[in-house]
């Protein structure tokens, strides 16, 4: 099990809530199942062609990744953030 | 909408790049309810007439990728689509994805349920079930990439190349229109399974090639309801008009008063007269400011086709007014005499009962507005 920590942007999504439990082996397979638990989230953050959108980043605990592939440990936080960008 | 409307029926959807806003008409005073999905950049949001509960809207964020909501009770809530418009998944690095979908058009009466969408970067789209699930009308998409009809990603406007002014025959749903910014214009007459270039007498004076078969920058292209084979384009190089089935467009923007130019985003159609055109001239020289010229906005509007045009400003900022009106932000209603909406970068709603002989703001201090639509109140 983990904790999946969710951007501002998203929480829409999660009823407000601003961290939801999550489980996977890999960052992937966080994202998708926690779209299959708020149906719509995944595609806001990752594209038709499974990239990563521009303003979208990925932590597993303190650590930023850039691969939907990086392995999630059970315990991991997994943090979901949206850059600090736009006006 | 070729039917009269009563004006207390006029409703106005006004998209913002921080979420959309819906103006009703009540005793000729003007009520804002929204902001709806606040934050969002809405960039179309449009009223179906074959059911006017139902509205669908084109929504981005600029953390967020891409999404659609629609309602079926004219705004009071919203639902997201389950499946918004995207390419089909490839294995190919360069693979396209959507950015946004720019332009919703529903399709003719023929077809409920039936939607097209056009998305940046340069796609069609189509719903079959109300806009839940999209899928790619290959026909275009496919040749578009193989012909070279779409020409890259810097190839478009600040935020993006785009495919607009869908426009489906009402006396035909498979025969179809679509517009690029660049790209020019293309024709479907199977419904989106073939399409050809329909540009020739458009000026592309940006391309070495003055007279290309395709490339051409259309702002906004629109069709007369009560006659289809009646379109109007203003485009990047002058203001045309086409009778199909005609294959050549005619310039009929050099007879707009000289210091003027015949340059702008939108154009608008009277709906019941299909010789009577309004637009919305900008600045188009140098470097393009695209302001209203010499801080002086006015809309020009011709009953003849084309033939002649009058400056139609009274009420509008006599000076100092920098405003912009983008190619989705000026619309129509059906009353009589026709009502006329257009919307502006710096936020502010301008209405017109008179058929454009007089103006009155009917909002302002809203966002930077993307669009504006009329519909009617169910």
């Amino acid at each position: 099990m983990n904790r999946v920590l969710i951007a501002s942007p998203l929480r829409s999504y999660t009823g407000g809530a601003a961290e939801v439990p999550g489980h996977g082996a890999t960052v992937d397979e966080v994202v998708r199942n926690l779209d299959g638990e708020y149906p719509g989230i995944r595609f806001r953050m990752i594209d038709e062609q499974d990239r990563i959108r521009p303003h979208i980043k990925f932590a597993v605990g303190t650590t930023f990744v850039w691969s939907l592939d990086t392995p999630v440990e059970d315990g991991d936080d997994v943090h979901i953030i949206a850059a600090l960008s736009g006006g | 909408m070729s039917d009269t409307v009563s004006r207390d029926d006029v409703v106005v959807f006004v998209s913002t790049r921080k979420g959309a806003f819906i103006l009703t008409n009540t005793g000729g005073s003007w009520s804002i309810n929204g902001p709806h999905h606040l934050g969002q950049i809405i960039h179309h949001l449009v009223q179906d007439p074959r059911n006017r509960n139902n509205l669908l809207m084109a929504a981005s964020t600029g953390h967020l990728g891409p999404t659609m909501f629609r309602s079926s009770d004219m705004g009071a809530t919203w639902a997201e689509v389950p499946n918004p418009p995207a390419f089909a998944k490839s294995d190919d690095e360069s693979a396209r994805s959507v950015n946004h979908t720019f332009w919703l058009t529903p399709s003719n009466a023929s077809e409920p349920g039936t939607w097209y969408g056009g998305t940046s970067p340069q796609a069609l789209f189509r719903t079959e079930d109300g806009g839940d699930t999209w899928t790619e009308v290959s026909g275009f998409n496919d040749t578009a990439v193989e012909k070279g009809w779409i020409m890259g990603p810097g190839d478009g406007t600040p935020d993006g190349p785009k495919l607009h002014s869908i426009l489906v025959d009402p006396r035909d749903a498979s025969h179809l229109y679509v517009s690029m910014s660049s790209g020019g214009t293309f024709e479907s007459t199977d419904r989106g399974a073939t399409w050809a270039p329909l540009n020739k007498g458009v000026l592309a004076l940006f391309n070495p090639d003055p007279d290309p078969e395709f490339g051409h920058d259309p702002h906004c292209v629109v069709q007369h309801p009560l006659n289809p084979d009646r379109l109007y384009q203003q485009n990047h190089c002058g203001i045309y008009r086409i009778d199909r089935p005609e294959n050549r467009w005619t310039r009929i923007g050099e007879s707009m008063p000289a210091e003027i130019g015949d340059i702008g985003f939108p154009i608008v159609m009277h709906p019941r007269d299909p010789d009577t055109v309004w637009v919305f001239p900008m600045d188009g020289t140098e470097v393009w400011p695209r302001v209203s010229i010499g801080g002086k906005p006015a809309a020009y509007r011709s009953t003849d086709a084309g033939a002649t045009w009058e400056r139609q400003d009274k009420g509008l900022p006599s000076e100092q007014g920098w405003f912009t009106v983008k190619r989705q932000s000026m619309a129509s209603d059906g009353c009589d005499p026709v009502g006329l909406y257009f919307g502006t970068t710096s936020g502010e709603v301008w209405a017109s009962t008179d058929e454009g002989a007089s103006w009155t703001q009917i909002a302002a201090h809203l966002p930077h507005i993307y669009a504006v639509e009329t519909g009617v109140k169910p």
